[in-house]
């Protein structure tokens, strides 16, 4: 553990963020995942806060501890982590960076933006998903949730591959 | 006490994701396919989050120092608020699906209202709900809609379904003394105004599945004032067992 003769700039904490990868796709960072929404201090006090991708996710809980032990190894020792319900959190604040991570990981990254508005009785209707392996779409969803809430489950009908696609929430 | 109808209402919204998803739960390792093992598990994860975010804000508004888990685990059937219709047994699939329809329709309506709420930690809330009832609603009407416009067995057990549970949709839409306090203030959303969208909604994936809307028959009530069915003393049994016996238990 580092010991800090000045406080480190809200820029610094940023970059020290990016590095805490989140638990269930570690590829990505919590902060490409759009989950630290604002970082402050308060007098000599850091406050973070960060706001839960699904309401029952299981990572949350791991998120905060993460967060907490990554800025206490940089000698942060007055801390305090909040959770932010509003605005909820959407799949549009993926960084771009994080987008290119996921699909590089093997992981379609979110298509539609949820500003399109109420999802449609039959899913099939949706925009096709792109292959992560081999950029085709024609991609097949085999089940609409897969190892985590966020992901479904889709299979490429032309390189044969299955694959996980982050839903847009 | 000024609280009171504000802790009724939480109650109601925490204690329906409560026991819908424990019933969801139970499908777990028993799905008809693993993916819909999957599905159904991860449907009730959200809806026991959403439960533990109102549930949470129930014990702050009350103000005893009861958190989620405390009124999750140590109340007793009476004193749950859910309705009537979450509390059914999971059945067949068709079954499963119907609840699920009929719930999601309306809970998606009731959060879509709440998002106004004055109350501003309701409405965040229902604003981070009801974007995960979106997905269960479109996944739900999918569901009927494959099951009821399927095989002539898949049609008969989805319109089974459907007629079954339909006594129980009746609570969904009425309104009562605790309703009515917080409307007047512009916390709570009129459940009679849900009853024409719900129904619209409802008609629209019917149609699709080739399946008949219920005749108007009998309808059940009395969960929202903590008059339950059968089926939630033996839910409480499973649920809160681990906490009634080994008391303050946490791993």
């Amino acid at each position: 553990m580092e010991t800090l003769t000045t406080l480190p700039t809200v820029e610094e904490i940023w970059t020290w963020l990016d590095a805490v990868p989140d638990p269930e796709i570690p590829v990505i960072s919590v902060v490409d995942l759009g989950i630290v929404r604002e970082v402050g201090w308060n007098d000599e006090e850091l406050v973070v806060k960060i706001t839960p991708t699904y309401s029952g996710c299981p990572a949350t809980s791991v998120i905060a501890h993460d967060i907490e032990q990554a800025l206490r190894q940089r000698g942060i020792e007055t801390l305090r982590l909040e959770t932010q319900l509003s605005p909820p959190w959407t799949t549009d604040w993926l960084t771009d960076a994080g987008r290119t991570k996921l699909r590089d990981y093997g992981i379609a990254p979110p298509e539609r933006k949820v500003t399109d508005g109420p999802m449609p009785i039959r899913f099939q209707r949706q925009q096709a998903v792109e292959c992560p392996h081999c950029g085709s779409t024609r991609t097949k969803r085999i089940s609409q949730f897969g190892s985590t809430p966020c992901k479904a489950l889709y299979r490429c009908q032309d390189c044969l591959e299955p694959f996980d696609y982050f839903k847009c929430l | 006490m000024a609280t009171e109808p504000l802790f009724e209402y939480l109650l109601r919204l925490g204690d329906n994701g409560l026991i819908l998803g424990h019933r969801l739960s139970e499908w777990c390792g028993h799905g008809p396919v693993l993916e819909e093992d999957l599905a159904l598990t991860n449907v009730a994860l959200d809806l026991i989050g959403q439960a533990t975010l109102w549930l949470n804000l129930a014990g702050q508004v009350e103000g005893s120092g009861r958190d989620a888990d405390q009124l999750a685990y140590l109340r007793d059937a009476r004193a749950f608020r859910n309705l009537l219709l979450v509390e059914q047994p999971n059945g067949h699939f068709g079954h499963t699906i119907a609840r699920q329809l009929y719930f999601d329709a309306w809970y998606y309506l009731l959060l879509q209202g709440l998002t106004g709420s004055v109350n501003p930690q309701i409405a965040e809330i229902a604003a981070k709900s009801l974007k995960e009832v979106d997905y269960h609603r479109a996944r739900s009407s999918e569901w009927v809609v494959t099951l009821g416009d399927g095989t002539e067995d898949s049609h008969d057990k989805m319109q089974e379904a459907i007629d079954d549970l339909w006594m129980y949709t009746g609570e969904l839409f009425e309104p009562d003394p605790v309703d009515q306090a917080l409307l007047a203030d512009g916390i709570a959303v009129d459940p009679t105004g849900l009853k024409g969208p719900w129904l619209h909604y409802l008609e629209t994936v019917l149609e699709e599945a080739t399946l008949a809307l219920p005749k108007a028959s009998w309808m059940q009530r009395g969960g929202k004032q903590g008059v339950h069915s059968e089926n939630l003393g033996f839910i409480l049994a499973d649920m809160q067992f681990l906490q009634r016996a080994y008391p303050n238990a946490t791993w």
